[in-house]
C-alpha cells in the first residue's frame, strides 16, 4: 500500500544488489528467530478502517456530546478552524526537528515566533522551543535548579496545590539524581493557602520552590513573601501557571521567578484524552546554559539576510553525550506551531477576552451551585480565576453519575488524588460554557439533592 | 527571502478571531492580580494564514521531496492517520472523564499495546513515554530500580557502544549511571573482548542499538545478550531502528529485556518539524511491574453479549508516572491506523522494502564514495562524505550541495566512529525511480567534488536562505522577536 515497489522493479534491484531475493539481506538475522508468524490480523483498506475506527469512536461520549466541567489540567476550548488548517501542511508537519537551517527557515521561524510570544505572555526572558508537557517540565525545572548548584542543594520543595500529576512525574525523574529529595506535599501539609508551612521547609540545602499560579483548585495566591524568602536562601522559584489566566494575571515574571513552567494546551490543542499537548519553559536569561531541550536564534546567512538556526546546541545530548543534563530531543514542534498560531489569531484583544470570559462565567457559576441548599465554596476567601472547588453534600462520584445522565460532565472528584478532600468537587469553566449551561447544571444539582 | 515576523506584521487593533460577548453579570477581579499590559500581535485571520502559509513553504518535508534522514525514519505519512486522530469521537474526549465513557479510547490504546507486545515479543508494553528519548529514561530508571530490589545497589555501570545515539548515555547519566564506551570491532559489531573485560558485578546493563546506526545487524547479537544477562545485568535494546526488523525478528526473541519504540518513525506517525513523538516500552515478563503507571488493562472480561471493560493499573514496582495523564493519544490513533492497515504481511513488507531500498542505494553509490563497512546493510548505511585526494571537501559541503539538487541531506557527523559520515536511510516508501535520481545527484556531487569544488562549499545555491552564521548566533544570543513598545 505504502510500498511503491513492482515486481519487475524489485527484480531488477536484486540484480543490482547481486542476490537472488530480499530474504537473502536478512541472513545475519539468527535463523531460528527469523520471519516469525504475527498474530495480527489481516491488513484493512482505507476505507474500511475509517469504518472501524468511527465505530470505536462511538463507544466514547465527548465533551461535543456532554457540557463539561472537567478541567484538572486539560481544559475544553475553543479552537479557531485557521489553526487547524495550517497545523495539515504537509511541509509543517511531514519535516523534522530543523538540522538543516537552509531548508527549515519555516519550522525555525515559527519556533522563534513561539519563543517570543512565551516570553511576552510570561514576562519571562528566554523560552526553549517546548518540553513535552507541563508535568516534565515541571520534572525538568527540578532538573535544572538541581545542575545549577552542581548537585550541593538536594531539596525540592513542592507545594501540595501543585498538579498531583506534576508532582508524581517530578518524584519519578528526580530517583536518577543523587540523593535528590522532594519534600513539601505530603498529606499533611495540606491545601491552605497558607504559605507558613511551605516557607518553614525552605532553607540553604533547597534547590527550588515550586508552587502553581493559579494552583490545581484554581486559586489565585500571592506568592510575593514565599519568593522574597526563598530568595534570600538563594534558592530558586518556579511557577507552574495555565497560560490562559495570563490573559488576565499578573505574568510569573512581575513576581520575579526564576522559572515559569507550564501546559500549553489551553491555547489551541485539542484534549485528545490527554495528549499529545505542549510543555512550556521559559526562564531568567542567567540560566539559559542550563537550559534543557532546543532552543531558536536569530543569525544572518551569508548574503547578510536574516535568518534562524538552532543554537546553544553544545548544552544539548546529541553533542554532549553523557555530560548532558537532560536527554531530550525530539520535543512538541507541532504542538508549539499550534499554540503560535492560536496566539496569533487571537491577537491582543481576542487572547484577553477568552481570559475575561472564563473568569466571569466560572464565578457566575460559582455563585449560582454555591446558593444550592448543600454546597458551598470550600476556598470562599480565595480568589480564583475558571476552576474552583465545591464542597457537595454527598460523594462526588454519586453526584456526577447522577449528571451524567442529563448529559453533564461534572466536576473532578479530587478525592482520587486528595483523600482529605473527601466530597469535594473541582470544576471548571471555559468560554464555551453558556450560561444556560451554567443553569442546566445548577437545576441538575437541586434536584439530585432532593432524590 | 525575508518573511516579516508576525509582531513586525501586527497593525493596532486589527483582530483575528471574535468570541461572543459574555452573557453572565460582571465579576470584578481582586486589586492587585491583574496584568497591566500583554501585547500580542494584532492580526486578521488571512494576515496569519498567509503568513503561516509563506513559512511554511520555506520548509522541506517528506510531502515534497526524499528526505534519506539517517535513523530518523522519514517514511510517508498515510493522510488517513490526519483524519482519523481528528474524529471528533475521539479527539474531544476529555482525559478525566469517567472510564464508562471513554472505553472507545481504551480499547484503542490497549489494542496498541498488545499489538506492539506481540511485534516486539515483549510480555507487556506501556504506551506512556512522550518521545523515543523519555522511553529510554524509562528503560534505564527500570535497569536502576530492578537493581535496587535485587539488593545490588552497586550496579552502577552502563555499557554503551560508541557508534550510539547521543541520547542513551545523556539518559544513563540522568537516571544516576556511570556511562562506559565499548569499541566496535572491524566488521561493525560490538567488540567482545571489550565487553567481556567489562561483564563483572558492576555491571547495571546494556544499551544496545540492533540494527545499529551503520546500519548493520551485529552478527553476535544472540551472545552479546548471554554475556550480559550471565554477568547479572539487563539487556536495553534502542528501538530506533526498529524499522528494519518488522515480521523479521522479535527483539524480545533475541533476549532483549527492554525496548522503546518510536512510533513516529516505525509506525509512521509524522515527526511534526520536532514532535510530538510517541516512545512506548516493552519488557520481559520479569520486568512487567516496573513500568510506569498506569497503564490500560481490562478490568472486567467481557463475553459473546458484552465486550470487556477497560481502564488501568499501576504495576506494583512501577516506577513511577512519566507525564501527566496516559501518553500521547493522537499519535496512539495514528500508529494504531497504519498497523491495522498493514496487518502482519504488510508490516514485513515495510521491514523487507526498507532493507530492499537502502542495499541498493548503497550499492548504486558505493563506487563514488568510501563504504568503511562493506557488508549487507539493513535500513540504513553510511558513507564518509570525504576523499583522501580532495581534503578541502567535507561531509558538509556534500549535504549542503544535495540541497540544490532537490533532496534533504542524510545525516551528517554521526555515528561519530566514521570519519566524514553520511547516514543514508531511504525507507520503504521510495521508489526505484527516487532511489536512481537520489544516486545520479550522488554521482554528480562526486564529480563536481573534484572539477568544481567551490560550488559545493558555497552550497547551497538554490535555497531560501544560504549557510547561515552559527557562530554570531550563540554568540550574539537573540531568542525573541522585536516587539513593538
Amino acid at each position: 500500500m505504502f510500498t511503491p515497489h513492482t515486481p519487475q522493479e524489485i527484480e531488477e534491484m536484486l540484480k543490482v544488489i547481486g542476490v537472488e531475493t530480499i530474504e537473502e539481506l536478512f541472513d545475519k538475522v539468527p535463523e531460528n528467530f527469523r520471519f516469525p508468524e504475527l498474530d495480527i490480523p489481516d491488513g484493512l483498506s482505507e476505507m474500511a478502517i475509517a469504518s472501524e475506527l468511527k465505530e470505536i469512536a462511538s463507544a466514547n461520549a465527548t465533551t461535543d456530546d456532554f457540557i463539561s466541567f472537567l478541567g484538572a489540567g486539560a481544559y475544553n476550548h475553543y479552537i479557531p478552524a485557521a489553526v487547524d488548517m495550517i497545523l495539515r501542511r504537509g511541509e509543517f508537519h511531514t519535516a523534522y526537528t530543523p538540522y538543516q537551517p537552509e531548508v527549515s527557515q519555516g519550522t525555525l521561524q515559527a519556533i522563534f515566533e513561539f519563543q517570543s510570544l512565551m516570553t511576552e505572555l510570561t514576562g519571562m526572558d528566554v523560552s526553549n522551543a517546548s518540553h513535552y508537557d507541563g508535568a516534565t517540565a515541571t520534572a525538568e525545572a527540578a532538573n535544572l535548579a538541581y545542575h545549577f548548584f552542581r548537585g550541593k542543594r538536594k531539596k525540592i520543595v513542592v507545594s501540595r496545590s501543585v498538579h498531583p500529576h506534576y508532582r508524581e512525574t517530578l518524584r519519578t525523574y528526580m530517583q536518577g539524581l543523587e540523593n535528590a529529595q522532594v519534600l513539601g506535599d505530603e498529606p499533611a501539609a495540606g491545601v491552605s493557602s497558607d504559605l507558613n508551612k511551605l516557607l518553614a521547609l525552605v532553607d540553604k540545602e533547597t534547590a527550588l520552590v515550586i508552587v502553581q499560579y493559579p494552583d490545581f483548585f484554581g486559586r489565585i495566591i500571592d506568592y510575593t513573601k514565599l519568593i522574597e524568602a526563598a530568595h534570600s536562601q538563594g534558592t530558586l522559584v518556579a511557577f507552574v501557571f495555565n497560560p490562559t489566566a495570563l490573559g488576565l494575571l499578573k505574568p510569573p515574571g512581575d513576581f520575579d521567578v526564576d522559572i515559569a513552567i507550564g501546559d500549553g494546551q489551553p491555547l489551541g490543542i485539542p484534549l485528545s484524552y490527554g495528549g499529545p499537548y505542549l510543555g512550556i519553559f521559559t526562564i531568567k536569561d542567567r540560566y539559559v546554559r542550563k537550559l534543557a531541550g532546543r532552543l531558536v536564534g536569530e543569525t544572518v546567512d551569508e548574503a547578510g539576510e536574516r535568518a534562524y538556526v538552532l543554537t546553544l546546541t553544545a548544552r544539548e545530548q546529541h553533542i554532549r553525550r553523557e555530560k548532558s543534563t537532560s536527554n531530550i530531543c525530539t520535543n512538541q514542534g507541532l504542538m508549539a506551531l499550534a499554540a503560535t498560531l492560536y496566539l496569533s489569531l487571537l491577537g491582543k484583544a481576542g487572547f484577553k477576552q477568552v481570559a475575561e470570559l472564563c473568569y466571569q462565567k466560572a464565578h457566575y457559576a460559582a455563585d449560582q451551585i454555591s446558593k444550592v441548599e448543600g454546597y458551598e465554596l470550600a476556598f470562599p476567601k480565595t480568589p480564583f480565576f475558571h476552576e474552583f472547588v465545591v464542597t457537595t453534600p454527598k460523594p462526588v462520584s454519586t453526584i456526577n453519575a447522577h449528571l451524567q445522565e442529563h448529559w453533564i460532565f461534572g466536576g473532578y472528584d479530587l478525592s482520587q488524588d486528595y483523600p482529605e478532600m473527601k466530597n469535594k468537587m473541582l470544576i471548571a469553566v471555559t468560554e464555551k460554557i453558556s450560561r444556560q449551561d451554567i443553569d442546566d447544571l445548577v437545576a441538575v444539582l437541586q434536584e439530585a439533592d432532593h432524590d | 527571502m525575508i518573511e516579516p515576523t508576525i509582531y513586525e506584521l501586527s497593525q493596532v487593533g486589527r483582530k483575528g478571531v471574535a468570541f461572543p460577548e459574555t452573557d453572565v453579570p460582571q465579576f470584578d477581579l481582586p486589586d492587585g492580580f491583574r496584568r497591566e499590559s500583554l501585547n500580542l500581535p494584532e492580526l486578521s485571520e488571512m494576515d496569519v494564514i498567509r503568513h503561516f502559509t509563506h513559512l511554511s513553504q520555506l520548509n522541506y518535508s517528506i510531502d515534497g521531496g526524499f528526505y534519506p534522514l539517517g535513523s530518523c525514519t522519514m517514511k510517508y505519512n498515510p493522510k488517513i492517520n490526519e483524519e482519523m486522530a481528528r474524529l471528533p469521537g475521539l479527539a474531544n474526549t476529555h482525559p478525566l472523564q469517567p472510564l464508562v465513557t471513554v472505553q472507545g479510547d481504551l480499547y484503542l490504546m490497549y489494542q496498541l499495546q498488545e499489538w506492539l507486545q506481540e511485534l516486539s515479543g515483549f510480555n507487556r508494553v506501556t504506551i506512556q513515554p512522550s518521545a523515543g528519548a523519555q522511553g529510554e529514561l524509562v528503560g534505564a530508571m527500570i535497569i536502576k530500580k530492578y537493581h535496587q530490589v535485587k539488593n545490588a545497589p552497586l550496579r552502577t555501570k552502563i555499557l554503551i557502544p560508541d557508534s550510539a545515539h547521543g541520547t542513551n548515555p545523556a539518559t544513563s547519566t540522568m537516571s544516576g549511571f556511570k556511562v562506559v564506551s565499548l569499541p566496535s570491532d572491524e566488521r561493525g559489531n560490538v567488540d567482545l573482548e571489550a565487553l567481556k573485560a567489562e561483564c563483572d558485578d558492576t555491571l547495571a546493563g546494556l544499551m544496545l542499538t540492533n540494527p545499529n546506526t551503520l546500519g548493520l545487524f551485529d552478527e553476535n547479537v544472540v551472545h552479546v545478550i548471554q554475556m550480559v544477562h550471565e554477568s547479572g545485568g539487563l539487556v536495553y535494546g534502542d528501538g530506533a531502528n526498529l524499522n528494519a526488523l518488522l515480521g523479521v525478528v522479535r527483539p524480545g526473541d533475541l533476549g532483549f529485556d527492554i525496548m522503546h519504540f518510536n512510533l513516529h518513525k516505525t509506525f509512521s506517525t509524522p515527526h511534526g518539524g520536532g514532535g510530538p513523538g510517541s516512545g512506548p516500552v516493552g519488557v520481559s515478563e520479569a520486568l512487567a511491574e516496573y513500568l510506569p503507571s498506569p497503564i490500560v488493562t481490562i478490568l472486567e472480561e467481557g463475553d459473546d453479549e458484552t465486550p470487556p471493560f477497560f481502564g488501568f493499573y499501576t504495576p506494583k514496582l512501577s516506577i513511577g508516572r512519566m507525564k501527566a495523564f496516559y501518553g500521547h493519544f493522537g499519535v496512539h490513533i495514528r500508529a494504531y491506523t497504519y498497523i491495522a492497515m498493514l496487518g502482519a504481511a504488510g508490516l514485513r513488507d515495510v521491514a523487507q522494502k526498507a532493507v530492499l531500498n537502502a542495499n541498493y542505494l548503497m550499492a548504486k553509490i558505493k563506487q563514488d564514495y568510501p563504504l568503511p563497512y562493506d557488508r549487507t546493510c539493513m535500513h540504513e548505511f553510511v558513507v564518509e562524505g570525504a576523499w583522501e585526494d580532495i581534503p578541502d571537501i567535507h561531509a558538509l559541503d556534500i549535504a549542503k550541495r544535495l540541497m540544490d539538487y532537490g533532496f534533504h541531506p542524510p545525516t551528517n557527523y554521526f555515528p561519530l566512529i566514521v570519519h566524514e559520515a553520511l547516514m543514508i536511510e531511504p525507507t520503504e516508501t521510495e521508489s526505484m525511480q527516487t532511489l536512481d535520481a537520489f544516486a545520479t545527484a550522488m554521482k554528480a556531487i562526486a564529480r563536481e567534488a573534484r572539477e568544481e569544488p567551490s560550488v559545493l562549499q558555497t552550497a547551497p545555491h538554490n535555497t531560501p536562505v544560504h549557510r547561515c552564521d552559527e557562530v554570531k548566533a550563540a554568540r550574539d544570543l537573540v531568542l525573541c522577536c522585536w516587539m513593538p513598545e
